[in-house]
């Protein structure tokens, strides 16, 4: 190889030299001579460093031969995978179900509207929250993503967004159907909760959690903190908003949120935050108990703005959550809604409500705040304690009708739960649930939630 | 919001113009791989690790600083073979970085360039937490290192043309050390051929290839898996027809199964530096194979 080479080299040399005009000065000549020299030598040197390079592939090579055999099935399905499978989304399969124990009839939190229809699953033994997901990149500047949540006899798109790869500059922007970015536990599926249902906070602010149909766009400091900013612009068909209001050209809802986080030391590390979200509703439909104990149907239309400040601490003892770690988390929320309240004509049923539409206002907030420890592989306990506040709530001329509640809604939960793997785990959660006036009950839960298919990626 | 959007654009443009004459900055997923960057870029390089020795590598979260971090981050050294998974992911969706998404010259993936052993004949959780492009922990046999070494230093290159000469010139220098480095080792545990072991989790298979260990068993039932009696009773049972000279553990690992394991079977328990920081020994990569070396040495005896 290196002979042939320098033959090569030779041979350039001659024919060049064969090339001179006869005549040409000595001088000439030595300066051709000069060239041709640093020709070969540089031509040597590369050919020396090609031979090098062939040997370090060869012994690659034979290394490769010569390491575990079972290494080249691998290799030959990966790289000789050409079918259009390949290109096939990253599918998981989340499967979650509970025994719940709880009292029967209708529950709701007194004092609040009720938030869609997700505040509570069913009792017995349940599917409460099963969910497939799928993402993959779409081409080099987008991701899609999907998430399809399958519920007792129906089937929701819970999530169906497509986000930008490489903005850069720190920008993001999302697309479609997401989770806001509010909060802290809002971006989270229920799989991924730390206890057995949701909290009072984010029952009566979102039902499960807040779900926009919208865009998003969000922008990183360059700092070596964290510190992240985000806006969202979204049709607001959900509660707070409502389908009527989100029936217009414009958006029905907003929201802006900004996060600061970091690390103390190496065992702890945090993030805080501020958000905020308005909502447009109109003709935001609701129950309610009229003066005469007979249910009410109201609709709201005005204006609903809500503040949410986040924040969560974890511990685990140099950084290695494996054996032990501490998680906290509390939020704590304001909301202030004002407009104007219908009340339907019930007095057929010997209601009280005369169809009467008149101003309305509401005042209200509430806290939550959870603590889950894992004492060792795979066994985790918690405690959570929710407070709401109904606060002032003035319905106007329809006050005549519906009474007024400052009921303070509480609840205090214990969860135990046990994970066999990263895939699996098992809860079981007792409650003292006061969020319904006058009628304290006592729960328990026994949980299921399994992971099947792709490693999904979590959040902090 | 106009106001503010513009704000934010003139701001951001503003800091990261200033950052343009820094160094490069390397976002290093593991310990091993921020001691190699250190080694090939010297003073032309910031090195941020976003993991230590005394975390299990397979459990690290997506904390807001990892985020950050990797915002202003101009080339991501990481392990790949999904060792990751779990979060870098969520760093990389978060950090409206471009640059460093798989498939930029800024993703860098040392285990795409070297033969990856243990790939699982078939894939299925229920033989635990298996990676399905083979074992990822590539770092725990140096000659795996010195290949990566080489990779790396010509994406630097590629990266940052203007110091291409720097990374190649400290390569070689690297390249030379490394491999008297193996030759010595190599020969210092010479005596460990063919010594038979339990480990804690299939992490140093490499490093047992390489020095011609033989691990007879893992006190993980399956990777991943939290060791149980039963399984390691079994262990120690097996002791009586294939004796294991000691039970190793790396530096992130919980060590009460390998001390339970150890009293049983009456063999030492050997801790080993998960990586670059895993004892106070194990300073760069140089020291954490001598460090490696020094510690089988006398419970292979």
């Amino acid at each position: 190889m290196a002979f042939k080479h320098n033959a090569l080299a030779s041979a350039i040399a001659l024919a060049l030299g064969a090339a001179l005009p006869a005549g040409a000065a000595d001088g000439d000549i030595e300066a051709i001579r000069k060239e041709i020299k640093q020709i070969k030598d540089s031509y040597e040197s590369r050919i020396q460093s090609l031979e090098q390079r062939l040997k370090e592939a060869e012994a690659k090579t034979e290394r490769a031969a010569a390491q575990v055999p079972a290494a080249q099935p691998g290799q030959a399905a990966r790289g000789g995978s050409t079918s259009s499978s390949a290109f096939n989304p990253d599918i998981s399969v989340i499967l979650q179900g509970a025994f719940n124990k709880r009292e029967g009839g209708e529950r709701h939190i007194s004092g609040f509207f009720e938030a869609g229809e997700h505040a509570h699953s069913e009792r017995g033994f349940t599917l409460d929250h099963s969910e497939v997901v799928m993402s993959a990149n779409v081409d080099p500047y987008f991701r899609g993503f999907l998430n399809l949540a399958v519920a007792d006899e129906e089937l929701e798109v819970e999530e169906a967004w497509f986000q930008t790869l490489g903005l850069g500059r720190g920008f993001t922007v999302k697309g479609g159907r997401f989770l806001s970015g509010i909060g802290y536990q809002n971006e989270q599926h229920p799989h991924a909760w730390d206890f057995a249902d949701n909290n009072l906070m984010y029952s009566v602010l979102f039902g499960e959690h807040l779900i926009h149909d919208g865009l998003q766009a969000k922008w990183l400091a360059p700092t070596p903190i964290f510190l992240e900013f985000g806006a969202e612009a979204a049709r607001g068909q959900f509660f707070p908003g409502s389908d009527d209001g989100g029936d217009k050209n414009g958006a029905g809802a907003w929201a802006a949120f900004a996060h600061i986080g970091g690390d103390v030391g190496v065992s702890n590390s945090w993030r805080t935050g501020l958000s905020y979200l308005r909502a447009r509703p109109k003709a935001r439909h609701a129950h309610v108990d009229d003066i005469n104990d007979v249910e009410g149907h109201t609709d709201f239309t005005g204006t609903s703005k809500a503040w949410i400040a986040d924040f969560v601490w974890k511990w685990a003892p140099n950084g290695n959550a494996r054996a032990r770690n501490f998680k906290f988390q509390a939020e704590y929320f304001r909301r202030k809604e004002s407009g104007s309240l219908l009340c339907e004509d019930n007095s057929a049923e010997g209601g009280a409500c005369t169809g009467i539409e008149d101003a309305f206002s509401s005042k209200q907030s509430g806290w939550y705040a959870q603590g889950v420890f894992q004492f060792m592989p795979r066994w985790r306990v918690g405690l959570r304690f929710d407070q709401l506040n109904s606060g002032n709530v003035d319905f106007g001329a329809n006050s005549a009708f519906i009474e007024g509640s400052d009921y303070k809604p509480s609840k205090t939960s214990l969860m135990l739960d046990f994970s066999p793997s990263e895939f699996s785990r098992f809860r079981f959660q007792v409650a003292r649930d006061k969020s319904m006036e006058g009628d304290t009950d006592n729960q328990f839960s026994l949980q299921y939630i399994h992971s099947l298919g792709a490693h999904g990626a979590h959040r902090f | 919001m106009k106001f503010l959007f513009r704000c934010l654009v003139a701001l951001s443009i503003g800091l990261s113009g200033s950052a343009a004459f820094a160094a490069l900055n390397v976002f290093a997923c593991m310990p091993e791989w921020s001691a190699l960057a250190a080694e090939i870029g010297g003073d032309k390089v910031s090195v941020y690790a976003a993991t230590t020795a005394m975390q299990d590598p397979h459990r690290i979260e997506a904390r807001p600083s990892l985020i950050a971090r990797a915002r202003s981050a101009d080339l991501v050294v990481c392990t790949g073979a999904e060792l990751e998974i779990g979060w870098l992911p969520v760093v990389l969706d978060n950090a409206g970085n471009g640059k460093i998404r798989p498939g930029q010259p800024g993703y860098f993936e040392a285990s795409s360039f070297v033969v990856l052993t243990g790939v699982p004949e078939r894939l299925d959780r229920a033989m635990g937490d298996v990676h399905p492009g083979g074992n990822p922990h590539v770092h725990t046999d140096p000659r795996n290192v010195g290949l990566i070494a080489a990779a790396l230093a010509q994406r630097m290159a590629q990266i940052d043309p203007a110091n291409a000469a720097h990374y190649r010139q400290r390569h070689e220098a690297f390249a030379q050390r490394w491999s008297n480095a193996i030759s010595k080792w190599e020969r210092d545990a010479a005596p460990l051929k063919g010594v038979m072991l339990v480990q804690h989790h299939t992490y140093y298979d490499y490093l047992w290839n390489w020095l011609g260990l033989q691990a007879v068993g893992a006190l993980e039932p399956k990777p991943g898996v939290e060791p149980t009696v039963s399984h390691m009773t079994q262990l120690v049972t097996q002791q009586q027809t294939r004796p294991a000279k000691m039970v190793v553990h790396g530096s992130y690992n919980d060590p009460r199964a390998s001390n339970w394991f150890a009293e049983r079977a009456k063999v030492p328990v050997v801790m080993l530096p998960a990586t670059v920081g895993g004892t106070p020994e194990a300073k760069d990569l140089f020291s954490f194979f001598d460090d490696i070396v020094r510690r089988l040495l006398p419970a292979a005896k």
